[in-house]
């Protein structure tokens, strides 16, 4: 390590004098674009102390990711810092000398990216990237580098890491390379890891492995982390401050604890609000979640006074003039109407909702046990295998890739089923299938008690009038060259519904219910923004007005703000219409939200059947349990309190699924029977395990805990 | 979802078109139109091609010469001398003349040609792509087994075996041009067919003629227009390899190819207007079309816009 470096061990002896590691100072930023200056960051300032672990949390465009790319002096092209300083153990990265800088930059400070696979080098053996900042700033040779590779590799956690070393980055799973990537950030042994978004891209359990694993290594190491991420509930968990975001501002800073007690920002309250675990947590299942309106301001024009005053509720007139600049203390907020302290804290519940024991098993609009009448959709014994290809010239069948196996339940009128599990589960497919975009291999689908494999060519795409689907990218799912018009009105054209003045009249009415203005009808997909696009493409699904709906992950996408405002769209004209949902999401805080039934899906089995509060309450299959357990919560308390069932490991191939329960290879309860035969099922809130984690209910109240 | 674009957006995209009177309504051709006059290069590209044909085509409307009568008693005349502003050659046309009139021939070839090559590439790309399976294989095996095959060769060959003539050489040079943009449309159908707007089509119960008719073709069509004019510059450097082979149009005619080729042989007698402006012709024609050509790559790309 350079000799040079001005040290400011945060030695024990010590404890006044703590001089912050990284103290940004009314940090400005600004990107050239084509269409003129986006101001990123206006006067963002904060402090990050040795050993502690700084959340940054806010919604795409807050500047939180061009924060800390500033810090490591990674802006994209036309990007640059133009005021404020970068103090660095007490020194301006932003006046020292390049070379300097870029040692620091190198040796003193890591970076994890979101994206595992994009930020490594695949053409790059895992141990000679991970060396490579030894190589190039420290000069190591050679063997040292390699065995220091396979040291941090390691102490990340990566099994057998002196084969890994010589292995490259497409042979290894997300969780995996994301696992190198923090190995990478860390070989210099940095002060300073940033991490932004480290681990949006994984599914939950791998995120919690991957945050417990950030967290001993900051120990192990004494380093300090800033977490950036769009994800309250990760912050909740991990961080010991936490700095929120708002349209390139710093809007509220504070204690992990009091901020989620007690937030006063106007802003930081909203969005607390419209996360579906307050909403469940409130209001029981009815509730509406808050959702904020509009959209974030336009960065590229100047603002005046709060940022947030076209879209707070407690806005006055002083709000839209003055510049509120943060006030002083250790919770720092800039707002001019905070939230007074003393309130009860809405957000203050002392309950984590998974432990809760208090059903309501009496009412009945809670979850309907049989659907009434015939249901809308019918999934009976659904398999759907692809052939997987081999890597000869002829492309020979080398097996089959198990993506459904066996699965089947039923969606009711007007009743929400939410199918949840990780990436990879088969939950996707399942939607595709019942929606006629795929065959399936085996079993049956009846769309109002007819088998769609009975039906011909014609029959089948009128059938198409009952299910529609709804994307998770509403925008790569409209063609770009076609007008809103055109888009809504396709639907028409193609069932032959009415002549053009009655398809304009629908297509008006759409929008309507909807809640978009008549204006969008003459623009382009790529002039709208991520929500508009969702309500876009949920009026094309209703434009034949469809029974069923068979949402895609369909606010995966979306910010919290704007998620809610989908939700509760998507709510309101269930109500008004009657429609049925088919819920697909990764995300079990939103299927709770929405589902009135939920199945878990795991590796193209459904694992567990059941009704929505059971199933999340009470789980009975050891995955759910684990699902929820790795579910963030923002409720800190119950962040902390998680011991619950963990699995490790991987998913395995469903080239070659495991024999018996496909889950059997990572739970901790498996024995024998799980290897040799598939579980069976229950009866109303259905379970396919042979060591249920609970009996079933079956309406008695639930006996809580016993898992956890 | 925080990827640096997506991470700027909401800031670079004034996009709230319900309460936003101030963004107007446009239409995609007329952003197109404004993303190509943004390109200056693009405009360079078509204000040279434009000159360029204005002159061969309309030059000799006004500059009129003589190019049928070889005239030996003006061989070799330097530029400037007896009325002749470029000279003349080695059988005593005028220089100047003779470079409108072989540009004429460049281009009608180029253009053709590189229209030809365009569609019948895109036909067969295209059905290969759709149809897919063994269709595809059979079909696009057979653009690979052309494709190994020097052009040089094959060139030579058929040159040899048919009079050149300026019909002759598009479709010599057609013939061999296709290869290119059948396996580019190939490609485009093949990623086109499965965006999630064609599916979401199919799972409104349409049928694959109408995902060809109103999403492939539309978003294919900005690909294929791009590659004909990049077609057209390599067509007319096709010509130009061709005449400079001794394969071209037999004179009188002539084509800025051969004319190269012809002053090639006097390089060593100081004839530099016989080999010079010829050359620096067709790079320049070459040139236009390819900046043309980047400039509708920018106004097609719908996607660039978002931005």
């Amino acid at each position: 390590m350079s000799e040079s470096t001005v040290r400011h061990e945060p030695a024990a002896g010590e404890p006044a004098v703590v001089q912050p590691l990284l103290e940004l100072r009314d940090l400005d930023t600004d990107i050239a674009l084509r269409r003129g200056t986006v101001h990123a960051l206006d006067g963002v300032s904060f402090e990050v102390m040795p050993g502690e672990t700084l959340g940054i949390v806010g919604e795409s465009g807050s500047g939180k990711t061009m924060t800390a790319l500033s810090i490591m002096g990674l802006l994209p092209h036309g990007g640059r810092v133009t005021g404020g300083q970068i103090l660095f153990e007490g020194r301006d990265l932003r006046s020292l000398p390049a070379d300097e800088v870029r040692r620091i930059r190198g040796v003193r400070m890591g970076m994890v990216f979101q994206d595992p696979l994009t930020s490594l080098n695949p053409t790059m053996r895992i141990g000679v990237q991970v060396a490579e900042p030894l190589r190039v700033h420290q000069g190591v040779g050679r063997a040292e580098a390699r065995e220091r590779a396979i040291d941090i590799l390691r102490r990340v956690g990566m099994p057998r890491p002196d084969r890994i070393v010589d292995n490259y980055p497409h042979e290894l799973s997300g969780g995996m390379r994301q696992r190198v990537a923090i190995a990478m950030a860390l070989v210099c042994s940095p002060r300073l890891l940033i991490a932004d978004e480290p681990t949006t891209a994984l599914d939950v359990t791998t995120q919690r492995q991957i945050l417990e694993l950030i967290d001993d290594l900051r120990e192990e190491f004494g380093m300090a982390v800033i977490l950036v991420t769009h994800d309250l509930g990760v912050i909740a968990g991990r961080a010991d401050r936490v700095a929120v975001m708002y349209a390139g501002r710093v809007v509220e800073t504070a204690a992990t604890a009091t901020l989620f007690r007690t937030p006063r920002h106007r802003y930081t309250e909203a969005l607390m609000e419209a996360l579906p675990e307050s909403a469940i947590r409130e209001g029981g299942e009815n509730a509406r979640l808050y959702s904020i309106p509009g959209l974030p301001p336009d960065l590229s024009r100047p603002l005046t006074g709060c940022r947030f005053a076209p879209r707070c509720r407690h806005v006055t007139d002083e709000c839209r003039t003055t510049d509120v600049a943060l006030s002083a203390g250790s919770h720092q907020y800039a707002c001019l109407h905070p939230v007074p302290a003393a309130s009860a804290a809405p957000v203050a519940l002392p309950a984590p909702v998974r432990v809760e024991a208090t059903p309501e098993p009496a009412q009945p609009t809670a979850a309907p046990d049989e659907p009434a009448g015939t249901p809308v959709l019918s999934v009976r014994s659904l398999v759907k295998n692809y052939a997987a290809h081999g890597r000869g010239v002829l492309r020979r069948g080398a097996g089959q890739v198990s993506a459904v196996a066996d699965v089947s339940f039923d969606v009711g009128p007007g009743e929400t089923f939410g199918l949840v599990g990780e990436s990879g589960c088969g939950k996707s497919t399942v939607g595709r299938l019942a929606v006629g975009l795929e065959r399936p291999t085996a079993g049956q689908i009846l769309v109002d008690g007819t088998d769609l494999a009975s039906l011909t060519g014609r029959e089948r795409r009128r059938m198409h009038r009952q299910v529609q689907l709804m994307f998770q990218d509403s925008y790569a799912a409209m063609n770009p060259r076609m007008r809103v018009d055109a888009i809504l009105a396709e639907p028409l054209e193609i069932q032959k519904v009415g002549d053009g003045a009655a398809r304009r009249a629908r297509v008006a009415s759409l929008l309507d219910q909807v809640g978009l203005s008549r204006r969008v009808l003459e623009r382009y997909p790529h002039e709208f923004s991520g929500g508009q696009l969702q309500r876009i493409g949920l009026a094309r699904s209703l434009a034949l007005q469809p029974r069923l709906i068979v949402g895609d992950e369909p606010v995966s996408a979306l910010d919290v703000s704007i998620q809610a405002q989908v939700l509760n769209l998507m709510r309101d004209l269930q109500r008004e219409l009657g429609l049925a949902y088919v819920f697909i999401s990764h995300d079990l805080s939103v299927v709770d939200y929405m589902a009135d039934r939920i199945g878990v899906m795991y590796l193209g089995k459904l694992v567990e059947v059941g009704p929505a509060r059971d199933v999340v309450r009470a789980a009975r299959h050891p995955y759910t349990q684990a699902l929820i357990d790795a579910v963030p919560s923002v409720t800190p308390s119950a962040a902390t309190a998680r011991d619950g069932v963990t699995i490790r490991g991987e998913l395995p191939s469903a080239l070659n699924p495991p024999t018996g329960c496909r889950f059997r290879t990572r739970c901790p309860l498996a024995q024998e029977i799980c290897e040799t035969e598939p579980p069976l099922a229950g009866d109303r809130h259905q379970v396919a395990c042979h060591f249920p984690l609970r009996p079933e209910s079956s309406g008695t109240p639930v006996e809580a805990g016993t898992a956890a | 979802m925080t990827t640096l674009s997506e991470a700027v957006r909401p800031g670079a995209v004034p996009d709230q078109p319900a309460d936003a009177s101030e963004a107007p309504v446009r239409g995609l051709w007329r952003q197109g139109v404004v993303v190509f006059c943004e390109n200056r290069l693009a405009l360079v590209g078509l204000g040279l091609f434009v000159l360029l044909a204005g002159v061969c085509f309309l030059g000799p409307l006004f500059y009129h010469t003589d190019q049928v009568h070889t005239d030996l008693q003006a061989v070799h005349l330097a530029p400037g001398e007896k009325g002749h502003p470029l000279g003349t050659d080695g059988v005593g046309y005028d220089q100047l003349g003779r470079l409108m009139l072989g540009g004429q021939t460049s281009i009608i070839v180029g253009l053709a040609a590189g229209i030809l090559a365009t569609a019948v590439g895109t036909l067969w790309g295209a059905v290969a792509g759709f149809v897919g399976g063994w269709v595809d294989s059979a079909m696009m095996r057979v653009v690979d087994a052309m494709m190994s095959i020097p052009s040089l060769f094959l060139f030579m060959l058929l040159a040899a075996i048919v009079t050149p003539s300026v019909p002759m050489l598009i479709v010599i040079i057609g013939a061999f041009a296709w290869l290119g943009p059948a396996r580019l449309v190939r490609g485009e159908a093949l990623t086109l067919r499965s965006r999630e707007y064609v599916q979401a089509m199919r799972g409104m119960g349409g049928t694959g003629s109408r995902a060809v008719r109103r999403h492939i073709v539309p978003n294919a069509i900005g690909t294929v227009i791009v590659n004909a004019t990049f077609q057209v510059a390599d067509a007319i450097l096709y010509v130009a390899y061709l005449s400079f082979l001794g394969l071209g149009v037999p004179p009188p005619a002539a084509n800025w190819g051969g004319m190269l080729s012809d002053g090639l042989a006097d390089t060593y007698s100081g004839h530099w207007w016989l080999l010079y402006p010829p050359g620096i012709a067709i790079i320049l024609i070459v040139l236009a079309f390819n900046f043309i050509g980047d400039g509708l790559r920018d106004a097609f790309e719908v996607r660039l816009r978002r931005r």
